[in-house]
Parts: structure tokens; sequence; C-alpha cells
């Protein structure tokens, strides 16, 4: 209330520096999406009717449903474990605390093709059955993985831990007191959950799944590989197959207004409710110790999730780099793991610094068109990464060549091309693609901090800068670092900015894992799969290591 | 952890921009759709009997020419390299690239292979014949790809989507030969025919029909060649199982696509890229692609190997393949319309 007060009694243009900063990064960062929403008032020609007359049909429906059955995977993998392992005891926890986090290093298309590898009526389960069974094709029924509900389920069991990071560190955090007002009540942990934990940690839920949703929205490698034709394999079919770059472009300005429109829905649902905390008292987390069935059934649950995300397709990328990969390691490898490591460190640093910049604009003072550039800003995450890159290529191409034509004529002197090619393009790019993951993050680790914490603090006498020192960083801790993690590993597993902007001799894990694999040799992409996976490995055990402390230093 | 001195933020600057600044020495830029591994040895072999360096990007090819074309007259790359004849006829009709008249080129590329005006050049063939399951299928009821619509194959075909540019391609072709209308007709019955829903690579189909879920796949023999020479018992045995039939022998021949390459229209290193250019159609060169990746070369005087000797000679499609290009569209709404997925 008192902030209400307070803005209302301030005059309209007070216009500060730190807001005018805030607006012109999210315009900067914006410019790829404005882009690309900027063909829909372009003509296409009749190619739409073309479309509207065979696929759209099939692309729609099949988007919706992939979201659907995504939606529902990460929902019931995600939420499940992370209540297990923050909530209750069973043995194995600790290891299921950070070892969950793994499958998110595992880029979709590669764990595509290795269930392809071991499922698929050629591969060497369905060829066992067959052995021994003497039957032939047709004779028997066999889940068909490369399907819709297969895409689905690739994308959920690499996707689930956005959902699983972001619901654990808004469990963690929950106050005690609630819990245990509930547990004094006389509910048991299912009434806990479903009344009390859930509905609190709903924004964060939300946030993790609608990562989830972007970038099931934004995946090219899996449902080409499946032959599951949606949105974005039309959109590519449409500009490379229909050579009709404008009506690709409107149809990826089509899907952003869809994703606009739910996160709006979702705004405007949760108005009513406002989820901050009134205690940050936190005592010693005494958690549901389970009974042996139960026990059971919780270490499945993990194990399940684990296996089925993690140790099957790497144990199978491990097979095919021991027995089969023609490729093996050699002195190049090292580059392209320090091109990988520098790309992901600087990029998730930068967007962390970004999201924290905008998410407290946004806070301090959120005029609408502020609010409306961050969330622009943060859109780049839902539409496929070439057409994003080609957002992000053009203007910079555009600045080079007019900055270059302008020096020519003042100066008879040439630039070139200053910043196309280069890694500050490609890490740009990163930015504009993975800004809505440190955004959401940051911004539900700063929605849990009530703003009257502030206004106390301030009313004690304590500077603006002091408050975010001394009352936001610790409390925002864990998710600052979830934030670095989650850009970094999506950065490792970035493929299409990286293959279009990167300046010249210069690959990653990522490029050559896919180079190989899109040339249908698996094996040999086994070897860079199986690094991106291990260099992921380390930052998700620091974090998970974090979280965990950071919950212990609060509680003591 | 978010603390950074001066000098290293300046140092990381520099790395970040160091990349552009291209010192004066003897080189080439080159975009490649061709990967990595497919290129690069004869790359280095270049610049080993040259001494000009080669700059290399790959990417796909209609990235790359987006690339291309934002990029425009102070692009760095002189040569654009990609893996279907329809994509450097898209790079000419986008103006970015240029002719050269190479009488070393003309003598050794087959006309129906380049541009009429020296745009593009190919450097390598890609066939696309019918594969059969040895023992499952009698050749000799095999003739065309037009024939696969016969019901003696109901059910019986594997072949990968409608979004690959190969079978874009293959239709693009079918539609210069027969027009539009046949296409479409043969196209409708042809969908039918399969034995599951398109999905998956090359290789898959392959692989799909050595263990029994079709007698017939359509693929490109470098696929199968890869197959057969690989580490994996699997994938040989596998391949071992089929063999290749050459369609349409009576009539315009089997169906070809090329890689090729082109300069770009604002090619700093003119010469140098005519230089690579010749070096990749020299028969060294050309000898290197057969016994590397099973494409065939695209001179005549160049041996394609013994594997590729072994499914013996056959007649290639002479459209000239820029044809591929125009009517790719055209190809690709016809399958929207028919329901090839």
């Amino acid at each position: 209330m008192l902030v209400a007060i307070k803005r209302a009694a301030w005059p309209r243009l007070n216009i500060e520096p730190w807001s005018i900063g805030v607006l012109l990064i999210a315009l900067l960062l914006a410019v790829p999406v404005v882009l690309v929403l900027s063909y829909l008032f372009e003509p296409a020609g009749e190619v739409w009717s073309h479309l509207v007359d065979t696929v759209l049909q099939d692309y729609v429906i099949n988007s919706l449903l992939l979201m659907l059955g995504v939606a529902i995977g990460v929902l019931l993998l995600g939420v499940s474990t992370a209540w297990l392992t923050s909530m209750c005891q069973f043995p194995g926890r600790s290891v299921f605390e950070w070892a969950l986090l793994l499958p998110m290093a595992i880029p979709a298309y590669i764990i595509a093709y290795t269930y392809t590898g071991l499922f698929d009526f050629a591969g060497p389960v369905q060829t066992l059955i067959r052995q021994w069974t003497g039957w032939g094709y047709g004779d028997y029924w066999f889940p068909e993985i490369r399907s819709i509900e297969g895409a689905a389920l690739m994308l959920a069991l690499v996707l689930y831990p956005y959902v699983y990071l972001l619901s654990r560190a808004a469990f963690l955090g929950q106050s005690i007191c609630v819990l245990d007002v509930s547990r004094t009540l006389g509910n048991g942990p299912w009434r806990t959950f479903f009344h009390v934990a859930l509905p609190l940690a709903r924004p964060a839920i939300v946030a993790g799944l609608s990562l989830a949703l972007m970038e099931t929205l934004a995946d090219y490698g899996t449902v080409q590989y499946f032959g599951v034709s949606t949105f974005t394999t039309g959109i590519f079919r449409t500009w490379y197959g229909l050579n009709n770059a404008a009506a690709a472009a409107q149809l990826s300005a089509l899907l952003l207004l869809v994703v606009f429109a739910l996160i709006i829905m979702e705004k405007v649902s949760r108005r009513q409710a406002r989820y901050h905390h009134t205690s940050q008292r936190h005592q010693a987390l005494t958690r549901f110790q389970l009974n042996a069935r139960q026990s059971l059934m919780a270490f499945l649950i993990c194990f399940g999730a684990l296996f089925f995300g993690f140790i099957l397709p790497a144990g199978q990328l491990l097979w095919w780099a021991l027995t089969t990969a023609e490729e093996s390691l050699d002195s190049r490898f090292l580059g392209l793991i320090t091109h990988s490591l520098m790309l992901a460190g600087a990029a998730s640093i930068l967007a962390l610094l970004l999201a924290l910049f905008l998410s407290y604009g946004k806070r301090q003072q959120g005029g609408w068109p502020t609010l409306f550039a961050v969330r622009l800003a943060g859109m780049g995450y839902a539409i496929p990464g070439t057409v994003i890159a080609i957002g992000v290529m053009i203007p910079f191409a555009a600045f080079d060549n007019a900055l270059d034509s302008w020096l020519r004529a003042q100066f008879g002197w040439s630039s070139g091309l200053l910043l196309s090619g280069t890694l500050v393009a490609l890490i740009f790019a990163y930015l504009v693609r993975f800004l809505a993951v440190s955004l959401q993050t940051v911004e539900a680790g700063l929605g849990k901090i009530r703003p009257t914490m502030d206004e106390v603090a301030r009313s004690m006498g304590t500077g603006s800068g002091e408050i975010v020192r001394r009352v936001h960083m610790p409390m925002l801790k864990g998710s600052l670092m979830t934030a670095l993690l989650l850009v970094f590993v999506d950065v490792l597993k970035e493929l299409p900015a990286t293959l279009i902007l990167r300046p010249f001799n210069y690959n990653t894990l990522a490029v050559r894992a896919y180079e190989l694999a899109s040339d249908e040799r698996l094996a040999d992409a086994s070897y860079a799969a199986l690094t991106i996976v291990i260099v992921g490995i380390l930052p998700v055990i620091l974090l998970s290591r974090t979280i965990t402390r950071s919950r212990h230093a609060k509680s003591a | 952890m978010l603390h950074y001195s001066k000098p290293i933020m300046l140092g990381l600057l520099l790395t970040f921009i160091a990349p552009s600044l291209t010192l004066a020495e003897e080189v080439v830029n080159l975009y490649s759709a061709r990967k990595e591994k497919l290129i690069k040895p004869l790359l280095d072999r270049f610049t080993e009997e040259t001494g000009i360096k080669v700059n290399l990007v790959t990417g796909k090819a209609d990235a790359l020419l987006q690339r291309l074309q934002s990029e425009g007259r102070n692009t760095p790359a002189d040569m654009l390299i990609t893996t279907d004849a329809g994509r450097l006829h898209r790079a000419k009709a986008a103006g970015v690239t240029q002719g050269v008249d190479s009488a070393a080129l003309k003598q050794v590329v087959p006309e129906s292979f380049r541009d009429p005006e020296g745009h593009w050049y190919g450097l390598s063939l890609r066939a696309r014949p019918i594969l059969y399951v040895k023992g499952k299928v009698d050749p000799t009821k095999l003739s065309t790809y037009e024939a696969l619509i016969d019901p003696d194959w109901d059910n019986r075909i594997c072949i990968r989507s409608s979004g690959n540019i190969y079978n874009q391609s293959l239709v693009a072709s079918m539609i210069a030969a027969n027009g539009a209308e046949a296409t479409e007709t043969w196209a409708k019955t042809f969908v039918n025919q399969f034995a599951r829903p398109p999905k998956g690579g090359d290789r898959d189909q392959i692989k799909a029909a050595a263990a029994g879920q079709c007698d017939i796949a359509i693929a490109n023999t470098y696929y199968l060649a890869g197959m057969l020479t690989s580490k994996d018992q699997g994938q040989r045995d596998a391949a071992a199982k089929l063999a290749v039939f050459w369609p349409n022998q009576q009539g315009r021949g089997a169906h070809v696509n090329v890689s090729g390459a082109a300069i770009t229209k604002a090619a700093a290193h003119r010469e140098n890229a005519i230089k690579l250019l010749e070096f990749l159609a020299n028969p060294a060169s050309q000898a290197w692609y057969a016994k590397t990746n099973g494409e065939y070369p695209v001179r005549a005087d160049v041996e394609p190997g013994e594997l590729l000797k072994s499914w013996g000679e056959f007649k290639m499609d002479r459209l000239n393949l820029q044809q591929l290009g125009l009517l790719n569209p055209d190809a690709v709404r016809l399958m929207d319309r028919v329901g090839w997925k």
C-alpha cells in the first residue's frame, strides 16, 4: 500500500536515469523480436492460402498437442521430484538433489537420436524381441518412439529440470511457519503439498513451465527427426522449401503472439493472488520421514526421471563412443571445449546482470513502457534459434554497412564489417535468446521479497544499494545461481545461432556434435555430445550445493 | 563471483572482436554448407599446395545465404559451397554470386552440372536411386520412379519426409520431366505406398528396410556407402542386405543432385577463390569425394572407386540442375497438397 501511495504522490514525469537505462536496454534486446514481428505487415502473397488449405492446421494442432504433452510431463516429473527431494527424507535423496538436474545437459535432439537408436524398429530392443519370439514386422505392438507422443516424452525428459529447479527453490524458500501451521492442523504430507505448498510455489512452477514450453515451441531438431510437422518445422519448410522468407517470418510472428497471449493470460489469472510470504522466519527444516513403502516409491520416482532422462541416453552415447565411433578425441577438441566454456561463461554472466538490471528496473518504477519492453525482450526464447539469429544478423549487418558507407563517404576509409561475424554479435544473440531464462528466474526470486521489506528498511534510513546488498542478495542468491546455471547450460547446447553467427574457424562442442549427427553419424557425434554433458555437470553440482547451502544458512 | 578487473574485461573484449581483424596474408574465406568433416581435409591440402590459408564457416545453406545477403558488399566470404543445386541457384537469384569464366572448369564440369553463366559449378554428384532388399524384391520388376505407384509396391516403400531437400529435388526433377499435373497424380498414389509415415534420415530408411519394415528404400548412395564402410557391425550388416537399382535407365536417367560452389559477388580474394574452385575440381580432389564420402565425381575422367563401381554404371538425369532450384517451391507445394509428411 505504501508503495502505491508514494508512487501516486510523485509527479508522473519524473524520469530517472535508471528507468531510461532499463528502457533502452530492453528495447535494444527486443530489436530482433520486433524485426520478426514487423514482417506481419509485409505482403507474403498467396502462399498463405496454400498454407491454410494444406498444412497450417497440422502445424497448429501438432504444436498444441506437443505443448500439452510436454506440460503434463514436466509438471509430473519436475514438481514431484522437487517436492520429494526438498521435503521428504528417503535413501538417496541427497544424490538425487543434484543428479536430477543432469538431463538438462543433454540437447533434446541428441536424446531423440539415442532413444531412436535403442527403441526403433531396427534398434537392438525390438530386434531382440523379434529374435526371441520369431515375430516379424506387424506381428506385435511396440510404442512408436518417433511420434508426437515420443517427441513430447523426449522434450519432457530433458526439460523437466527447469520446473524441478524453480519449484525446488520455491519449496525450500517457503517459510517453515506456513508448513508447520499446516502440519499442526493435522495435514499430512499430501494435504500440505496440495493445499499449502503447491499454491505458494505456483509462480515458480509456472515460470519453469513457461520456460519448458517456450523451448518446446522453439525446438526444431527433435520434431524434424521424428517427422512431426509443427509450427517450427512449418517455418523452415516455408522459408527453405517454399523460398518465402516473409511468410516464414509471419509464422514466427504468429508464434510470438500466441506466447505473448499465454503469458498475459497467466499474469491476469494470477492478479488476485499475492504470494509474498508473511514471515521469513526459517527454522531447521524437518523433512517428512517416509516409511519403507513410501521411501521405495519416492526412490523409484526420482530414479525413473534420472534413468530415462540421463543414465539411459548418456549410457548409449558412451557405448557408441567406446565401440563404434570413428572420431576420437584430438588436440582440436580442447579448442572446442575452451570456446564452449568461454561463450557459455560470458553469456550467462551478462544475462544475469541484464536480468538483475531489468527486473529491478521493473520493480522500482514499472511504468507500462518499461514493463512492455522488458516482456518483449524476454520473448526470444520461444522463437526457433535460427530465426532469432537472423533477427540479430540483419540489424548488425545493417549497422556495420551503414557505418562503413558513412566512413567511406566522409573519410574514404572502409571499416568493413565491424561487429557482424564477431563474437559480439553471437553473444548478443545468446542474450536475446536466453534473457527469458535469467529474467524469469530472477523475477521468480525477486517476487518472493515483499515490497514492504524494502519500505521497512528504507524507513530505517537504509539506502537502496544497502537494501539490495543486505536484504535482497542473501534471499536472492539461490535464484541468481540458478539463472546463471540455466543460461550456462543452455548456451553450451545452443546450436542454430552459434552455427550461423560464429566467426571463421570457430567451432564449439555443440557445432561438432550437430555436424556429425546431422550427417547421420550418431556414433561419431557421441564424443562431442558426451563432452557437453560432462562440461555441464560440474556447474550443475556446484549450483545444487549452493542452493542447499543457502537454505541451511538461512535456517541457521 | 561477478567482479572482474579491467584488464581482464579488456582482454575479453579484444578476443571477441579480434577474429574480424584479418591480417594481410594470402587467404580465401569460405561459407560452406558442406560439413567440416567433408571439406576440411581438402582445404588443408589446398593450403599445403598453394600457401593460401582457407578460413571456414560451416552452416545450413539457407542461413549462410541469408548471412551473405545481409552482409552485402562488405561480406568477408569469397566462396559459398552448398550441397544441392537448388540453393546455388537461389544464391545466384539473390544476386550475391558472380560469373566465373574458367576454361579449365568448363572443360571438366559437364554442362548440366554448372550454371550457364558460370555463377556456380557442381563439384560432386549425389545420386538418389532405388534401393531394394535382396531376395525379397525381384529387380526385374523395378523400372522407374514413376512405376513405384504400381500396386506391387503397396505398403513396401520407406522414404524420409518431404521436408528434406533430397526429396524436394527428386520431385522437382519429376515435375521438369513429366509436368506438374502428372507428378501430382503420381504423388497422390505414391504417399499411400509408404510402409510407415516418413521419419528419420536416409540411413534410417535403409535400416528399416533391412529390418523388414519395408522392401524398398529411397536414399542417396553415399549413405549406403557410409553404412557399408562403418565401424558398426550392425550398420554394415543392414546395408549389406540392400542392393542398388538404377531407375529410369531407358528414359531420362536416375536423379542426381550436385554439391557445388559459387564465387561471391563481393569476393575480395577472387583469384584465390577461383584457384580453390579449380583445385576442388582437379582429379585428386574428385577422387577424394568418392573415396571419403561415396559421392560420384563430377568429371567423367575420374574413377569413382571400387565400391561405387560395384553398383554399376548408370545413366544420369541430365536436366540442367538450376531447374531444381526453380521448381523447388512447386515441388514443396505439391507435396503439401498430397499430404506427404
